[in-house]
């Protein structure tokens, strides 16, 4: 049982985690109109809820939503590490069987860094942040998906070029396009795009 | 004291410029207007080869009766526009930069035309590492700089927002450049209509967006300053989004916005809003300097230049799809 209270801030939503839920709430923009703000935070929110529930039935998974406000998700919370601090060769090589299954299925994860995958106590990989995701089945989505991350361990791990492997292990067993994802991924860091914060 | 001339050309604004470390010396230009429709590539060119002899001739007697002392050699370089732009423009104005540079025997600097509109921001607003917003006709990018190079944080998918503008513009029967008009139209409109936003991550698409605001125009003929409006404000509030995830992702607190449709008011007030709500900076230079310019070329000529960049003439060679993150920035530590 948790009971410690946290509250993070990031570009477009206050996270704040209160007992066993995560309240997600997207915060107004004041540089754009009513309608666009209102309307965008609605989809978002809705779009967001949506994909994280598809994401589980696609057995990727996600933390259970317990509700949709219009502005806001209420989740439960995972108990457990995130992965940038407990990542190893076999977490790395799950995370590209699951990042294969939601390419598979035409979601997009839109910011797949290990700070938004967790380790649960049950040693399951949880995806807790879907707010940047879309659904698309490009190549160049899905390899700037896979880049992102890449970009995530080079940052943050001394050994990411194991981990990297391990990653592509996974990702080729689970999606069969997964050779021409990752060559894709190879042209966008040659691009220097997304580069690592 | 180093001097370069610059030309630009790139599109329809032709102009040439005469700067130092200092300051802009003198700048002269003239611009294509299309008779009807907008920028014809060809067409363009013609005009800028019709005007280029008057347009340098009356910088460098600018810059004689501006500058005690000043003379064809107190010219160190010439800088021209080698990318991103119109083919036949471009090589046009290549052209007549080679012919130059021979003749006076001084180096060559092939510059890149986006990385100019960065650099003379960065100058003439004091600004040292922003990230940049940069929207033009054929151009909607954010960037930021990182080892040594202008790294493309997020892009346009389709087209820049200044030909969406323009299509849009056409559409409604105004003529070019568009920018402007909707601007003043849309400053009437009061109704907001229901528009596509599409943000991907931090890459963004008008297309879409430009279609719909036809067939807005088509449905509500006498609507015309709300479906202006609601254009405008949709197309800015997804740029704004975009610019403002890109300052969360790299840390960066300033921002820095280039390229000509950057003169439009209700951007630079979104932007200033978005950037205020952060505790950020919003920067933006004179209009003169945001819209396609000599002056921006001369300026990175000589940044180029001074850090000991230039451009051998078999290596001149326009580049009609340059892109920023292809040049190694040698000015900057």
């Amino acid at each position: 049982m948790r009971s410690s209270n946290e509250r993070f801030q990031c570009a477009e939503a206050i996270v704040e985690l209160k007992g066993e839920l995560v309240y997600k709430r997207r915060i107004e923009k004041r540089y754009r109109v009513r309608e666009i703000d209102e309307r965008i935070r609605k989809e978002r929110t809705k779009s967001e809820a949506k994909i994280i529930s598809e994401a589980r039935r696609k057995g990727v998974p996600t933390p259970i939503i317990v509700d949709v406000e219009e502005y806001e998700l209420v989740m439960e919370r995972v108990d457990g590490n995130l992965a940038k601090e407990v990542i190893d060769e076999d977490v790395s090589e799950r995370i590209g069987e699951f990042v294969g299954i939601l390419h598979k299925n035409g979601i997009i994860h839109g910011d797949l860094t290990t700070s938004n995958i967790m380790v649960g106590k049950d040693n399951r990989i949880y995806f807790i942040d879907f707010g940047l995701s879309f659904i698309e089945s490009s190549t160049e989505a899905r390899g700037v998906d896979v880049h992102v991350f890449f970009q995530s361990l080079k940052g943050t791990h001394e050994s990411h070029e194991q981990l990297k492997e391990s990653f592509i292990t996974g990702y080729k067993r689970t999606f069969s396009d997964a050779s021409q994802v990752l060559k894709r991924a190879e042209e966008i860091e040659r691009r220097g795009r997304y580069v690592e914060r | 004291m180093t001097i370069i001339l610059g030309l630009e050309g790139t599109a329809w604004n032709l102009g040439a410029a005469l700067v130092s470390e200092e300051s802009v010396l003198y700048e002269a230009e003239s611009t294509y207007k299309p008779k009807y429709g907008g920028i014809h590539p060809r067409e363009a060119a013609q005009h800028h080869a019709a005007e280029l002899k008057e347009v340098v001739s009356r910088a460098l007697t600018g810059a004689k009766e501006k500058e005690a002392g000043f003379s064809l050699k107190s010219i160190d370089a010439i800088a021209f526009s080698q990318g991103p732009g119109m083919g036949p423009c471009l090589r046009t104005v290549a052209t007549a930069a080679r012919a130059l540079s021979l003749s006076l025997k001084i180096p060559l600097i092939g510059v890149n035309h986006c990385i100019a509109h960065i650099e003379i921001g960065r100058w003439r607003c004091g600004v040292k590492d922003p990230v940049i917003l940069y929207v033009s006709g054929a151009n909607s990018q954010v960037l930021a700089y990182r080892s040594g190079r202008y790294r493309v944080l997020g892009e346009t998918l389709d087209i820049g927002i200044g030909n969406a503008l323009d299509k849009f513009a056409r559409y409604l029967g105004l003529s070019h450049p568009g920018g402007p008009k909707i601007e003043e139209l849309a400053s009437k409109g009061t109704t907001y209509m229901y528009m596509p936003y599409i943000v991907k991550g931090m890459d963004l698409s008008f297309s879409g967006l430009t279609t719909a605001a036809k067939e807005a125009v088509d449905s509500h003929p006498d609507e015309k300053e709300d479906v202006c409006y609601s254009f405008q404000e949709t197309a800015f509030a997804m740029l704004t989004e975009v610019t403002e995830r890109a300052m969360a992702h790299c840390g960066k607190d300033e921002l820095l916005l280039a390229g000509g449709v950057g003169a439009n008011r209700r951007l630079q007030q979104m932007l200033r809003t978005m950037c205020q709500d952060r505790g950020g900076t919003f920067y933006v230079p004179e209009n003169r300097y945001l819209k396609d310019n000599g002056a921006m070329i001369a300026y990175l000529g000589l940044l180029m230049l001074t850090s000991g960049v230039t451009t051998p003439l078999e290596r001149s060679r326009v580049k009609p799809n340059y892109r920023p993150d292809e040049v190694e920035v040698t000015w900057r530590e």
